[in-house]
C-alpha cells in the first residue's frame, strides 16, 4: 500500500494516558443541537431543561439564528418540580401546542438536560406516549444532552444512537455513512465512493424523515466523525459491520478512510487510484501552502470535541507540527486506534480535565499554537499564546480532500495573523506592555 | 413549563458571575455541572475579557450524584482558595445543583476558610439574571460593608456597574468626570473595579449614585437603611435626566448644581433644521426598565419622536414602566417572550425600534430600523471607542446612534420625488448604510411592506387590523389602493397603512380605495 507516508514502528495505540478528574471547561451535549437542527430539516429539538439550557443554546451559537429556529427549551419552573405527573402533563401540552404551530415537523427530539435527569423526568416514556399520540405524522425520540452525561459532540452521538433502534430493518447490502456533515462535504464523499462503483450509499442522519434508511446484518458503515462511540455500538447491535479506518481529515486521512471502504467493497486498486489521484494532488498542494506556516511549530490541544486525536495526527504527519499534549474529553480506544497507530510517540495524551492544572502545563510548555474552547482563548492570547478556538473545527467544513487545505488554514491563520500585526511604534517606546494596558 | 426560543436574561447564577467578574480579589465557587462552564465565554468572547472569570465550577457528573457531590464541592472550594487567595469567597449553586440540595453555603461555612465566605441563594426556577446580580451584590455589601468615618470632602459611590453590562465601562468614566466637575470625589465604584476591601469602606461616602437599579438597588436600599447613605433615583441618561440627576445630587450633598455643558451637542443637533425630518417619527421602545424609561423621555422630549409603545423584559421594574407608559398614553408590554414583543411591534408598525439585540433582529425581519439601547449584550455593544450612554457625552452618543439607522432628511425627500427611479428607490435602503444596492424589480416590490408577509401582494388584502382597534373592523384593501400604497416610501408605508386602516375603521368602511388612502392622509396631515 503506497497510500501513506511511512508509519512509525510503534505508534501511540498503547501509550499510557493521563487521566484527570478535576474542573472541566467544556460544553455539554446540548450544543450539538446547533448543527443537528440545520442538518435534519424536518426535525425539532425540544430541550426539557432550565433557563441555563436556553441561555447556553443562545450563547453557544455565537450569533443568534433568528430564522425561526427548529429548537427551543421547555423551561422547568418551580411548579414542575413539585410533582412529576404535572411535569408530564405540562410537557404534553407544550408539545401539542408546538406541533399544532409547526405542522412541518416530522421528527421531534425530546432532549434531556441536567435538571431533567436529576429529577428523573422520564422522557423515554414521554417520547413513547407522544409517538403513539402523534403517529404517523410525527415520530418522537428521546436522548440526553445533559452536561452530567455528555460533553459537547457527544450530544450528536446520543442523538444518532437514539435514532438507530427505530430505523427499519433491511437485508440489503448498503454502505452507511454516519455523522452529520455539511451537505457539500457529504456530497463530495458520496461522489468519490460512487465513482468507485460503491453503492447504494445512505447517510445517517438523513436530511428528512422520509429519506430514511434501513439497517441490518448486511449493512456496512463508516464513521465520518470520531465522537460516535455509542452510535457505533448501537449499529453493531443491529448487526451492521463497522469499517475501521483513520478519520477522513487531511489528504492522508481521507485516502486511508476511502481505502478501507474500497477494500470492503473489493474496488480494484487502479480504479481507486484513478478516482482519487486528482483530488489527492489538489489536497496535498493546498495543505502544503498552509503548512508553510505550521512546519516546525508545536501544538497543544485542550479537550473539546474528541476531534483532537485525528487532528493531531493530521497536523503532525501532514503539516510538520509537533504535538505537546493532546487532550480529549473521552478516549475511545478502539475507534481511535487507526489514528493513534499513525502517530509517532511523544505527545502526552490526556483524557478528562483539570483545567487549572492543564493551563499550568500549557503555560509551562508555551506551545506555538493552542487549540482550546472559547472560554480560554482570549485569556491565553492575552498571556501571549496563539490560539485556535476548537468550536470552529466543528462548525466549518473540514473533512475530505477538498477541505484539507481549509483545515490546515484554520490552524495557520492565527499564526499568520500574529506575524502580520505590527502594533508597536516604529521607534521602540519605553514600555510596550504599558502601552497595551 | 414554558417554551422559550430566545431569552432576554440568563439564569441567576450568570448574574452572580457578572458581579464576581466585575470585581477583583473575589472568587466565586459555583456548584454546577460541566456544561455550565459555557458562561465563561460570555465574558471572554462578548466582552473580550483577557482573563477567565474568577469562577471555579465543581463540574459534577452523573456518576458523582448521590455519592460525593458534597465532597467535590468542598475540594473545589479549598483548592480555589489555595490557588487564587481571594479576599472573600462567594458560593452558590446553579439550577442543577439547586436540585441536589447540597447546601454549598452551609458546607463552605464549616470549612474554616480564613476569609469571609458569602453564601448566595439563587432560585433558578423562579428568578433570572438581573435578580442574581442584584442579590449577589446585596449579599456582598451586607456581609462586608460597615459604618465608617465619612470622607472630609463630598464623595459618592457609583453603584451597579457589572461585567457584561450595556456600556457600563464608559458610563463610569463619564460619570466620574461629571462628578469631578461638580467637586465630588468617587469613593468606591462597585461592583465594577472594587475588591472586598473597597466594599468595606462604602460607608465613607456621603451618598450613592445608583447607576443601574437592575443590579444595584437592593444594595443601595440596604446602605440607605444601615449606613445612612441616600441614593439617587434619577438615572442620568439623556439631557433632561442628566440635569435632574445633577440637581438631585447637589441637594443630597448641599452643594451648587453645576454641569459643564460645553461638550453637549444633542439639544442643538435636535433643534437644527436638518433634524426636522425626525418630527413625530413613531418609535417603539423595549429593553430593561432603566434604559426604556430613559429612552422614552429622550425620544419624546429631546428627539421629537412619538412613542407609540414601550415595555420591558424584567418584571422587577414592571411597576415603574407601567407608570411611564401611562404618562405616555400607551400600554406597557411587560414580557420576556420575544414572540410577544415581535407581535406587538408588528401590530404597531413603528417607524423605528429602540430595543435590544433581539429587537434588532425583529426589526431586520420586519424591515424596521432599530437602534440598540439596552442589554442583553452582543459583541457589538462593546465598541472599541468611548461610547457611554450617561451624562453629556452619553446624550451625544445617543443622538448619533438613534439617527444612524434612519434614512436622512434630504434623502427622504429625494426618495419621495424620484420614487420610480430604478436605482434610487426605497427598497435600496439608506445610502449611508453598507450593502449592495438592489435594482428595482417586481420581486422586491412584492416583498416590501413591512417585509413581514410574503405573498401579501395578492389583492385584495385584508387589513392588518389596528392592533388596539375595536375588533369589529375587518377592512379590505382594494388592489388599486394596495398598489398606490406601495408607491409610498418604505419608511412611512407602515404608518400610512395603519393610519388608513384606522381611518377606514373609524368611518365604518369595509373597503379601502385610493380615495380612502388620500382621505386618511388628509385626515392625519400634520
Amino acid at each position: 500500500m503506497n497510500d501513506l507516508a511511512p508509519l512509525p514502528a510503534t505508534g501511540c495505540r498503547d501509550v499510557p494516558v493521563l487521566r484527570e478528574r478535576g474542573q472541566r471547561e467544556v460544553f455539554c451535549g446540548l450544543t450539538g443541537i446547533i448543527w443537528l437542527h440545520r442538518k435534519m430539516q424536518d426535525a425539532f429539538f425540544l430541550v426539557v431543561g432550565s433557563r441555563t439550557c436556553a441561555h447556553l443554546l443562545q450563547s453557544a451559537a455565537g450569533v443568534m439564528i433568528f430564522a425561526e429556529p427548529r429548537f427551543g427549551t421547555a423551561i422547568l419552573e418551580e411548579t414542575d418540580l413539585a410533582g412529576m405527573a404535572d411535569a408530564q402533563d405540562e410537557l404534553d401540552r407544550e408539545v401539542d401546542r408546538l406541533l399544532a404551530r409547526r405542522p412541518d415537523i416530522k421528527q421531534l427530539f425530546l432532549v434531556g438536560s441536567c435538571p431533567s435527569e436529576v429529577i428523573k423526568l422520564d422522557l423515554a416514556k414521554a417520547a413513547e406516549r407522544m409517538t403513539v399520540r402523534h403517529a404517523p405524522q410525527v415520530r418522537v425520540i428521546n436522548y440526553s444532552g445533559s452536561g452530567i452525561e455528555t460533553t459537547f459532540t457527544q450530544g450528536e452521538d446520543a442523538c444518532l444512537a437514539a435514532m438507530v433502534p427505530v430505523l427499519p430493518q433491511t437485508q440489503a447490502r448498503e454502505l452507511l455513512l454516519v455523522g452529520a456533515l455539511p451537505d457539500v462535504v457529504e456530497q463530495q464523499a458520496v461522489g468519490l465512493l460512487e465513482a468507485m462503483g460503491i453503492g447504494p450509499i445512505r447517510v445517517l442522519p438523513a436530511p428528512r424523515k422520509q429519506d430514511e434508511l434501513g439497517v441490518g446484518p448486511n449493512t456496512v458503515f463508516a464513521l465520518t466523525q470520531p465522537f460516535l462511540g455509542d452510535t457505533h455500538a448501537a449499529l453493531e447491535r443491529r448487526g451492521a459491520k463497522h469499517i475501521a479506518a483513520p478519520f477522513p481529515f487531511g489528504e492522508e486521512g481521507t485516502t486511508a478512510w476511502l481505502r478501507a471502504i474500497a477494500s470492503e467493497f473489493g474496488v480494484a486498486s487502479d480504479l481507486f487510484d484513478q478516482v482519487t489521484a486528482a483530488p489527492r494532488a489538489r489536497a496535498r498542494k493546498a495543505v502544503a501552502q498552509a503548512a508553510e506556516f505550521l512546519t516546525g511549530k508545536s501544538v497543544f490541544f485542550f479537550p473539546d470535541s474528541q476531534l483532537e486525536i485525528p487532528l493531531a495526527r493530521f497536523l503532525t504527519r501532514e503539516c510538520g507540527m509537533t504535538a505537546i499534549e493532546v487532550g480529549t474529553p473521552y478516549l475511545h480506544r478502539d475507534l481511535m486506534a487507526p489514528d493513534m497507530d499513525m502517530m509517532v510517540q511523544g505527545p502526552v495524551f490526556s483524557e478528562g480535565q483539570d483545567v487549572d492544572l492543564q493551563l499550568h502545563r500549557c503555560h509551562a510548555a508555551r506551545p506555538d499554537l493552542t487549540v482550546c474552547g472559547l472560554g480560554l482563548a482570549n485569556p491565553l492570547e492575552a498571556a501571549g499564546l496563539t490560539t485556535k478556538w476548537a468550536i470552529e473545527l466543528v462548525f466549518t467544513p473540514v473533512h475530505f480532500y477538498e477541505q484539507a487545505g481549509d483545515l490546515a488554514g484554520l490552524f495557520s491563520r492565527p499564526i499568520r495573523r500574529r506575524s502580520l500585526l505590527k502594533l508597536d511604534a516604529a521607534q521602540p517606546p519605553a514600555a510596550r506592555a504599558e502601552a497595551r494596558r | 413549563m414554558k417554551l422559550a426560543v430566545w431569552t432576554y436574561e440568563g439564569p441567576p447564577h450568570v448574574g452572580a458571575m457578572r458581579v464576581a467578574t466585575a470585581m477583583t480579589d473575589l472568587h466565586f465557587v459555583l456548584h454546577a455541572p460541566q456544561g455550565d462552564t459555557y458562561a465563561d465565554l460570555l465574558f471572554t468572547m462578548i466582552e473580550r475579557r483577557d482573563h477567565r472569570p474568577p469562577v471555579t465550577y465543581t463540574t459534577f457528573q452523573a456518576r458523582d450524584l448521590g455519592s460525593d457531590t458534597a465532597d467535590l464541592f468542598k475540594t473545589a472550594c479549598r483548592e480555589a482558595y489555595d490557588r487564587f487567595k481571594p479576599q472573600a469567597l462567594i458560593v452558590g449553586a446553579s439550577c442543577t445543583a439547586e436540585l441536589i440540595q447540597d447546601d454549598p453555603g452551609g458546607m463552605a461555612e464549616t470549612m474554616d476558610l480564613p476569609v469571609p465566605v458569602i453564601p448566595l441563594e439563587l432560585p433558578s426556577y423562579q428568578r433570572k439574571e438581573n435578580f442574581g446580580a442584584d442579590e449577589t451584590f446585596f449579599q456582598i455589601t451586607r456581609a462586608l460593608a460597615r459604618p465608617c468615618e465619612k470622607t472630609p470632602r463630598p464623595s459618592v459611590n457609583l453603584i451597579g456597574a457589572t461585567a457584561l453590562g450595556f456600556r457600563h465601562r464608559d458610563d463610569i468614566t463619564e460619570l466620574t468626570g461629571l462628578l469631578l466637575d461638580m467637586g465630588i470625589a468617587v469613593n468606591v465604584t462597585a461592583p465594577m473595579g472594587a475588591n472586598p476591601t473597597d466594599i468595606a469602606r462604602l460607608g465613607a461616602a456621603h451618598a450613592n449614585v445608583l447607576m443601574y437599579p437592575e443590579t444595584g438597588e437592593s444594595a443601595c436600599r440596604w446602605m440607605e437603611r444601615e449606613l445612612g447613605l441616600p441614593f439617587t433615583k434619577t438615572v442620568p441618561i439623556g439631557v433632561g435626566a442628566t440635569r435632574d440627576f445633577v440637581a438631585e445630587l447637589a441637594q443630597f450633598l448641599n452643594i451648587p448644581a453645576q454641569l459643564d455643558e460645553t461638550r453637549l451637542r444633542l439639544p442643538w443637533y435636535s433643534a437644527s433644521v436638518d433634524s426636522t425630518y425626525l418630527t413625530g417619527k413613531r418609535v417603539f421602545v423595549f429593553g430593561d426598565g432603566t434604559h426604556v424609561k430613559a429612552a422614552a423621555r429622550i425620544a419624546r422630549d429631546e428627539m421629537g419622536f412619538e412613542v407609540v409603545g414601550l415595555g420591558c423584559y424584567n418584571r422587577e421594574t414592571a411597576r415603574d414602566i407601567r407608570a411611564t407608559a401611562k404618562e405616555f398614553g400607551v400600554d406597557a408590554l411587560i414580557t420576556d417572550d420575544y414572540l410577544e414583543v415581535e407581535e406587538r411591534i408588528e401590530a404597531l408598525a413603528p417607524e423605528m425600534i429602540l430595543g435590544t439585540q433581539m429587537e434588532r433582529h425583529i426589526g431586520k425581519r420586519l424591515g424596521i430600523p432599530c437602534a440598540v439601547i439596552s442589554a442583553p449584550v452582543h459583541v457589538q455593544d462593546f465598541p472599541a471607542r468611548y461610547s457611554p450612554q450617561m451624562g453629556i457625552e452619553g446624550a451625544n452618543v445617543i443622538f448619533d446612534t438613534w439617527v444612524h439607522p434612519l434614512v436622512m432628511g434630504l434623502e427622504e425627500h429625494l426618495l419621495h420625488m424620484f420614487r420610480d427611479d430604478f436605482e434610487f428607490h426605497d427598497a435600496a435602503g439608506a445610502s449611508h448604510h453598507g450593502g449592495k444596492s438592489v435594482p428595482r424589480s417586481a420581486q422586491s416590490d412584492a416583498a416590501d411592506e413591512t417585509g413581514s408577509m410574503p405573498g401579501a401582494d395578492a389583492a385584495p388584502v385584508t387589513g392588518t387590523g389596528t392592533g388596539t382597534g375595536t375588533g369589529s373592523d375587518v377592512v379590505t384593501w382594494l388592489a388599486c389602493a394596495e398598489r398606490e400604497l406601495k408607491k409610498i416610501p418604505f419608511f412611512v408605508r407602515g404608518k400610512a397603512r395603519r393610519n388608513t386602516e384606522k381611518f377606514a375603521a373609524d368611518q365604518g368602511l369595509q373597503e379601502i380605495s385610493v380615495d380612502t388612502l388620500y382621505e386618511a392622509k388628509a385626515h392625519y396631515a400634520r
